[in-house]
């Protein structure tokens, strides 16, 4: 039976149909959906783990008892992950493994493009690179045999635009596999000195084994047609080398990308006149091919900068451009992302935006759009977890250098528990004075509304012990700890200024369900959400002075001579620019 | 059929352009034809800009097209056909919904929403206005201007070796189909 499947659904299915018993990730885009699917396999253990790190150390544990195991995260994940990984390629498996990292070139949503193929190489793991859903599917159950065969990690590196494409997938049945015995084993799976030294021996000798077995595999494929033009490529690009040249050039299509068939790669440069390195990013085959003494042109016409697409390489290869209908582009008005109506970031940020001589160091997740128009209200964004960190950084320069301005760090409550809470203990334990806010929407948000540690249920949709920040809090040591309804701004705003008089670490925790969270029964209750009642402007007391539009809420907007207008079908009623309004214009409908 | 088809619908987050490309899909992969849909949408849940593209023929390649090359835009939303038509083949159509969503900088008084859009439209390319608005209301749910919209689609491209009625029942929620059948009536109609 053959089905439409994202590259991520095929991942899915390719663990389950492959006898996965494991798996484990941490949300992120383009990656989350990939275990949001497992999760739907009932054969399969599966879990959001805190952070990557950790999600991967589980697979690994999995693993080495001699199951099938997976992990998932996005490019920057690995970045995280990255102190096992490059131990794990050392030990090997049991039980096979793969870490599937989701890149994503023309950063959708992410905050660089790192290309993950120099991960495979520098911490010198197999690496495949499926070009559509159904490779997607077979490269998995492919990988677990070759994890098994030679007794390495794998490394399945997506894109952006495989997760996220449907194509189609042939369906098969699972295949049952047993647990592999597991032995105790010091020699391979204690990563001391004198183990890693012989450890890293046996690593290179599986890896010349490994690349004979990339010569031969047919998943690095040649296609010989017009050998006029010779193309090497990988991933989606080779969709898109295949879409603009089709049969008038020959092919090397490399699914398996470390080690690199360089026997194949050799022959094949031979049979054709000239020869095109076609990859998405950086230069990574091309570099590989270059050091083998073979000349090939790539980047010098390729861009190494966002993703790469048909017309990018039709107008660089072959000089052709489409005609295109034009239009005078300055009408187009931008369209950004926004915070929702409702969103209970906004009173928190509102306030802060108010507040002079404060720096916020930003994260990542919804929050991230406090730094947007007319906010505006955060200075930095490194990754996740950096807030509460580089905050106390911010603080000790100004402290250190005689400056003064208090610093906020805000983060999320999945963030928190992905990565700020080791900034808190910083922070704690070097006498630091930065202010930790934690945006507690009871959800992982960003990412479209995973369970986390704080929410109470897991992926599986089991009820489980809700973490509690403020116990978390205190244990580290802080002693200044507010919870605050965010959407009520004086409540926030004697919050803020208690913070910016102290000089102690202070954490404010802003706890309100996500507005477009599917809020459990109990949530509901404890909120009063069926209560709500959302706002009007009663037109003759508008002032027109426009202080509402500064809480930057989508559901308000403006119009000369009439004033404040609000969306009665976007409005749930939070009552923020209610609050914001100094003439008692905004009222609640119905009283 | 040998050549390649492009479809590209756009719009904005929450106005259900995902589930009608689902339908879209469907229908096709059941016609016999190898399809590729791919989704870009930015980050924000609600409010952003949102594109899907449907490739079908007989054998596809890329999962994505580039500029001049859709054989026909679907736009959801009046601007957001302004920021794609640069995609549309000069001599595809344009099936173009009389709505607007303002965006934020709209809203705030920073910038003003486009004036003269559909007329501008029209000047360059075979444009075909839809009122999937009133023509929802209409029909008692001012959420299936969606299908309303791929209704039109399907008229305006006649496509006609594809069984849309079982492509609805087996993607929508059940109690939402004989609406959705409706929908997808009326905006055949309105071609």
């Amino acid at each position: 039976m053959k089905r439409l499947l994202t590259g991520n659904e095929a991942v899915a299915r390719g663990a389950y149909e492959a006898g996965v018993t494991v798996a484990s990730a941490y949300p992120g885009t383009p990656s989350t959906e990939i275990l949001e699917n497992i999760a739907k396999y009932k054969e399969i253990y599966s879990e959001w783990a805190p952070n990557e790190k950790v999600a991967l150390e589980v697979a690994i544990g999995a693993s080495i008892a001699g199951a099938r195991a997976i992990a998932a995260m996005k490019h920057v994940g690995v970045n995280v992950a990255a102190d096992p990984l490059f131990t794990f390629a050392y030990t090997g498996v049991n039980g096979g493994c793969i870490l599937v990292t989701a890149d994503d070139p023309g950063m959708h949503s992410s905050q660089n493009e790192q290309d993950n193929r120099y991960y495979a190489k520098s911490a010198k793991l197999v690496m495949l690179e499926p070009s559509d859903s159904q490779e997607a599917k077979d490269f998995v159950k492919l990988g677990y045999e070759i994890s098994e065969m030679f007794d390495v990690p794998i490394l399945l590196r997506l894109t952006t635009r495989i997760c996220h494409s449907k194509t189609l997938v042939e369906l098969e049945e699972r295949q049952e596999v047993e647990i592999k015995e597991y032995n105790k084993n010091i020699a391979k799976y204690v990563a001391t000195p004198a183990n890693g030294r012989i450890l890293h021996v046996k690593l290179e000798e599986k890896l010349k084994k490994l690349e004979e077995y990339s010569n031969n595999t047919p998943i690095n494929k040649v296609e010989f047609n017009d050998k006029s033009i010779g193309i090497i490529t990988s991933g989606v690009a080779y969709q898109y080398a295949k879409e603009v040249f089709g049969d008038n050039a020959s092919y090397l299509k490399l699914g398996m990308t470390f080690p690199l068939p360089k026997q194949k790669i050799r022959e094949f440069a031979e049979q054709v006149d000239k020869l095109y390195v076609i990859e998405e990013l950086e230069p990574y085959l091309e570099t590989e091919i270059k050091a083998m003494g073979i000349d090939v042109i790539g980047k010098e016409l390729i861009p190494n900068i966002g993703e790469l697409n048909p017309d990018i390489i039709r107008e660089a290869l072959l000089g052709e451009k489409k005609e295109i209908i034009e239009m005078n582009s300055e009408k187009i008005v931008s369209r950004p992302p926004t915070m929702c109506a409702g969103c209970p970031h906004r009173g928190l940020f509102y306030v802060l935006s108010k507040k002079k001589n404060v720096v916020i160091t930003g994260d990542i997740g919804c929050y991230t759009l406090g730094s947007a128009p007319p906010l505006e209200t955060m200075d930095t964004c490194i990754c996740m977890g950096a807030s509460v960190s580089a905050g106390h950084g911010f603080s000790k320069a100004f402290e250190v250098n005689g400056k003064e301005a208090k610093v906020f760090g805000v983060i999320g409550d999945s963030t928190f528990f992905h990565s700020g809470i080791t900034g808190l203990i910083d922070i704690v334990y070097n006498k630091g004075n930065a202010a930790t806010i934690i945006l507690d929407n009871r959800i992982t948000g960003m990412t479209g509304h995973q369970e986390n540690p704080g929410t109470g249920y897991t992926l599986m949709g089991e009820v489980t012990e809700q973490i509690d920040l403020v116990k978390i809090c205190e244990a580290i040591g802080v002693k200044h700890i507010e919870v605050i309804n965010p959407l009520d701004l004086e409540e926030t705003e004697k919050a803020i200024d208690k913070a910016i008089n102290t000089d102690e670490p202070v954490v404010i925790i802003t706890k309100w369900p996500c507005v477009l969270k599917k809020s459990p029964k109990e949530e509901i209750e404890e909120y009063g959400l069926d209560q709500r009642k959302i706002c009007t402007v009663e037109s003759d007391k508008c002032k027109q002075c426009k202080l509402c539009l500064k809480v930057g809420c989508p559901a308000i907007s403006f119009e000369e001579g009439i004033g404040a207008i609000i969306d009665d079908t976007m409005c749930v009623g939070c009552d923020v620019c209610l609050q914001v309004c100094p003439f008692n214009a905004i009222v609640k409908v119905g009283e | 059929m040998s050549e390649t088809k492009n479809i590209l619908l756009v719009g904005v987050g929450g106005q259900g352009i995902i589930l009608a490309s689902k339908v879209l899909s469907k229908g096709l992969v059941d016609a016999g034809f190898d399809v590729k849909m791919s989704e870009v949408h930015g980050m924000a849940q609600r409010g952003g800009s949102v594109t899907t593209q449907v490739r079908y023929g007989e054998k596809v390649y890329s999962p994505i097209i580039g500029k001049g090359q859709a054989d026909i835009l679907v736009a959801f939303e009046k601007m957001e056909a302004m920021r794609w038509i640069e995609y549309l083949k000069p001599n595809g159509k344009l099936v173009i919904n009389n709505y607007s969503i303002p965006s934020v900088p709209v809203l705030t008084g920073q910038v003003k929403y486009p004036e003269n859009i559909i007329e501008e439209l029209k000047e360059k390319v075979d444009t075909t206005v839809i009122d999937a608005a009133n023509a929802a209301r209409e029909l008692g749910n001012i959420r299936t201007q969606n299908i309303i919209m791929l209704g039109a689609l399907v008229k305006a491209l006649n496509i006609t070796e594809v069984n849309w009625e079982e492509a609805i029942r087996e993607t929508v929620k059940e109690k939402y189909i004989d609406i959705n059948l409706k929908a997808f009536n009326r905006g055949m109609e309105l071609v």
